[in-house]
């Protein structure tokens, strides 16, 4: 009944409510222009997930048509659902339905509701639109959208203006990546021919014959450009600087676009050009190192932050690091699997602390304590997710972090795999610090005063819990690693057996991590200052985030800045001079004529006049008045002429 | 006979150097009165000299005419403008040196002219004697439409006359 | 006639006729320039009868022709004292040299 071309409609929906509220929201939807946005939502929902499900079962859809023709060549639009779409299309829609019902309830009330669904409903339809590309231009068109949505969300509060700060640090920063993602782009393009994945997939798989007219290095550098988007956008040390800031937005905003879908991008998008990362090795150390990198530091950094929303976001851009080491390893199932089960638990975290700061409009967890007494569906849920995270089984995280840890130690990246399950002891650490700090205890600030929130919020907590809870399973050895299987259909990687060792060592490494923050900061946690003391300067690099957004300021834009200056006192000086001295240069020129106008063309009629006037004054004596004088004249001529006609005779 | 055309003859010359002194005069003179008297007197001797020509309806129509009625109307014109106590005012003109010179140039001019032409003397003219019926006949036959044109002129200048020197009496 | 050979009467006349300008030019009174045409015309009207009287073919042509002068300059003085006689009172003056208004 739901062909494969009825995909089309899936990105539609979205884009339609996006219209809708953007044009009659703010003065005819008001407070129903969330039931728009929803309800978009959910049909795409209903469109998408039979699809799904028909590709679940082993097929592959795929259409285009042609956009435009230029000259012999053309520009073709169109679907590719495999199952690494499939799998990212299931989970976009359930989460951001279940989101967008939790911002119905969150919003309520803010003077730009019907705005605020308009701009996700943007971000809806260009994130589907993402998944379902067949092409790296559409890809890039929805990524650019994605962009531009994330920092209109961003800046959402735009009177504050650390917000609109953020925002416009959001775009710039990835905006950096972008420019190589456009780069690598156009280098695949000019090596390969083709930027269609299915055409990329067959020329880099195919027989050598084929693969021999290409020029490796330069698919290398495709490739190192194509990770620098993934580096922007999904936050990876360099450029992650940007996601924490990114927290000034509305917490709906931070769960949908900086957890669960648009951070994610940037792994997909190492998964769909995994290809290109296979044909080329020697990338692959790169891609892992910068994974690696990040998922300890930021993780490090979790460590000693205050802000809820910024121990969290710091949790994304760990939680993103491993998936990328994942893909380094050429572990595209256990990456992509990491991706779905993260996307449940850090929306279900994101929105439980969204919970927490609409209950009590603090966001400091040192002004917080004992919650789970006041809102236990927040608090409960909010646990789930931290277990799900921490890595406990049997809960979703757990199974999909072992699948990565188990990629790093049996391909041999030793040091890789110690630096993740010491980054997994922190993780659980830091996690369970928050969980602390927040619902048990007393409370530490008398004047915070709490309450559940509303059935409309709570009620997508728990749907997304068991999303937690149960997405485990697919991936796990129960099911006999079927979503992994199911992803080589498509792809073909490495598999391993599962290792008990593995499985051991994160387990541990969770339960420490736990412990060791319920022994903190239940009921010591003057323990927490004095450790604080003792390693002092770590503490104070933990604190202030390594001290990047410095670094940048003073050796990147500073430096920039200057630059522009200097280029814009050029254009203020010497263009504008130059017109300013071509306006000078007519003025002058028009003095001259004006002299020569005066002078010269005026002194020429003067001259003619007074020419006029001195003949006058020699000849105006003839006229006397005197009629003997006219007598005289006369008789004299008469003589001449007599003397004349006399003399020629 | 000889002593007496020569005495004519003498009597002529001296007529006419009379009349020319007396010209002289005319021009010369500062009291206007004496000017228009010499004027009379020129006017007489020309009238003389008609006499001697042989025209004597001429010479009497040149003393009515003349002396009579245009020296009184002078005379009246004198005595109606004259301002008794200018006698002293120079009565030439700034041009008369210029003028002096142009008359002196005419006179050699055209007396040399005059005096090379020859001029065909007619005899019988010499003789005939005009009468004043011949004259009559000559005015009314063959000229007599200058006559006509002379009547009218004649009216035509009354006319004209009597309207310049009409006093402005309007109010 | 022959007494006086034509010549000598034309010398005459023409010194006659040169004074009569001289006069006509010179004279500052307008009365004098009046008298002085009267002398030119007079000069014309001998020069006609001595022509009538010895080269003319009809003799009493220019006797006819001379009255006619003698008609006009009678005219002409008629007219000329009337124009004195309008110019005295409106301008008070006799003299031509103080009529000068048409002039520059």
């Amino acid at each position: 009944m739901v062909t494969a071309d009825w995909i089309y409609l899936v990105p539609l929906f979205p884009l339609m409510a996006f219209v809708v509220n953007l044009l009659w929201g703010a003065r005819f939807l008001k407070n129903k222009a969330a039931w728009v946005s929803i309800v978009a939502s959910v049909a795409a929902c209903a469109v998408a997930l039979p699809i799904c499900v028909k590709v679940f079962g082993g097929a592959r859809f795929s259409n285009e048509f042609v956009w435009l023709t230029i000259g012999s060549g053309t520009l073709r639009f169109g679907y590719l659902v495999d199952p690494l779409s499939a799998s990212l299309l299931s989970m976009v829609t359930i989460v951001g339905t279940l989101i967008q019902i939790y911002a119905a309830g969150y919003m309520a009330g803010d003077p730009r509701f019907s705005r605020f669904f308009a701009y996700v409903s943007l971000f809806m339809f260009a994130m589907l639109t993402l998944t379902i590309a067949n092409n790296f231009i559409l890809f890039f068109m929805a990524w650019e959208i994605m962009g531009l949505c994330s920092y209109l969300l961003i800046g959402f509060y735009f009177e504050k203006t650390s917000a609109a700060k953020a925002g416009l640090k959001a775009f710039l920063t990835t905006r950096v990546g972008d420019v190589g993602f456009l780069i690598g782009m156009l280098t695949l393009f000019a090596t390969l021919g083709t930027l269609d994945f299915s055409e990329i997939n067959s020329l880099l798989t195919g027989t050598s014959q084929a693969r021999l007219g290409i020029n490796t290095s330069l698919l290398a550098i495709s490739a190192l450009c194509i990770f620098c988007g993934t580096i922007g956008k999904s936050a990876q040390f360099p450029l992650h600087v940007w996601l924490p800031d990114a927290m000034e937005g509305p917490t709906p905003v931070s769960a949908l676009i900086h957890a669960a879908t648009m951070v994610a991008a940037g792994v997909f998008l190492i998964a769909r050009s995994f290809v290109i990362f296979m044909a080329v090795p020697g990338t692959m150390p790169v891609v892992t190192t910068i994974g690696c990198v990040t998922a300890f530091m930021a993780a490090f950094i979790a460590l000693t932050q205050t802000d809820i929303k910024r121990i969290l976001a710091y949790s994304t851009i760990s939680q993103l690091g491993y998936m990328v080491t994942a893909l380094g390893m050429q572990g595209l199932g256990a990456g992509t699997f990491h991706l779905i089960t993260h996307a449940f638990f850090k929306a279900l975290l994101f929105l439980g602390a969204g919970s927490v700061i609409h209950g009590t409009h603090v966001q400091d967890i040192r002004q917080m304590g004992g919650l789970f007494k006041k809102m236990p569906h927040t608090a409960l849920t909010f646990i789930i997710a931290s277990l799900a995270l921490a890595g406990v089984p049997p809960l979703s995280g757990f199974w999909s972090k072992d699948e990565i840890l188990l990629t790093a130690f049996a391909s041999g990246h030793s040091l890789v795999f110690w630096t993740l399950l010491l980054t997994a002891f922190m993780t659980a650490f830091y996690m369970f610090r928050l969980v602390f700090m927040t619902f048990f205890g007393k409370a530490r600030d008398p004047k915070v005063h709490a309450h559940e929130s509303p059935a409309l919020m709570t009620l997508p907590l728990w749907a997304l819990a068991v999303g937690a809870i149960l997405l485990g399973i697919p991936g796990s050895p129960m099911t006999h690693h079927w979503f992994q299987r199911f992803l080589a259909h498509a792809i073909h990687h490495p598999e391993y057996h599962p290792s008990t060792f593995v499985m051991t060592c994160s387990v541990v490494a969770a339960i420490s991590g736990i412990a060791l923050a319920g022994i903190i900061y239940s009921k010591n946690i003057r323990w927490a200052e004095a450790i604080a003391k003792t390693f002092r300067p770590l503490y104070q690099l933990s604190f202030n985030k390594f001290y990047f957004d410095e670094i940048y300021s003073k050796y990147i834009i500073r430096p920039f800045n200057a630059v522009g200056a200097i280029f814009f006192k050029f254009d203020a000086s010497i263009i504008d001079g130059a017109v300013n001295g071509a306006g000078t240069g007519s003025l002058w020129i028009g003095a001259v004529k004006n002299w020569i106008d005066q002078h010269i063309v005026d002194g020429l009629v003067n001259f003619m006049g007074t020419f006029t006037r001195l003949l006058n004054s020699i000849v105006k004596r003839l006229q006397t008045g005197f009629v003997q004088n006219y007598l005289l004249i006369a008789f004299l001529s008469f003589l001449v002429f007599i003397i004349w006609e006399l003399k020629l005779i | 006979m000889d002593l007496l055309q020569l005495a004519i003859k003498t009597g002529i010359y001296a007529l006419m150097a009379g009349t020319l002194v007396f010209a002289l005069g005319v021009v010369m003179l500062k009291n206007l009165f004496h000017a228009a008297l010499s004027l009379a007197a020129v006017l007489i001797g020309t009238a003389i000299l008609y006499l001697v020509f042989h025209a004597e309806f001429m010479a009497a129509v040149q003393i009515l005419l003349y002396v009579g009625a245009v020296i009184t109307v002078i005379i009246f014109a004198i005595m109606l403008t004259e301002h008794i106590a200018e006698r002293s005012i120079i009565q030439r003109n700034k041009q008369s040196l210029p003028a002096l010179l142009g008359v002196l140039a005419l006179l050699v001019l055209i007396g040399k002219v005059l005096l090379k032409t020859p001029w065909p003397v007619n005899p019988s003219t010499l003789d005939a004697r005009v009468s004043v019926s011949d004259l009559g006949v000559a005015l009314m036959g063959t000229y007599v439409f200058p006559f006509e044109v002379i009547s009218i002129l004649l009216v035509g200048a009354l006319i004209g006359a009597v309207v310049i020197a009409r006093k402005d009496s309007r109010p | 006639m022959n007494l006086i050979p034509l010549n000598h009467i034309l010398i005459f006349s023409l010194a006659l006729f040169g004074i009569g300008i001289y006069g006509i030019l010179t004279r500052r009174n307008i009365i004098g320039i009046l008298i002085s045409i009267e002398l030119v015309l007079n000069a014309a009207n001998i020069n006609l009868i001595a022509f009538s009287k010895t080269t003319s073919l009809s003799p009493e042509t220019g006797l006819v022709f001379a009255l006619f002068v003698i008609a006009i300059a009678a005219i002409t003085v008629a007219v000329g004292l009337a124009i004195v006689l309008a110019l005295y009172r409106s301008r008070k003056t006799i003299f031509a040299d103080e009529v000068h208004l048409l002039k520059w």
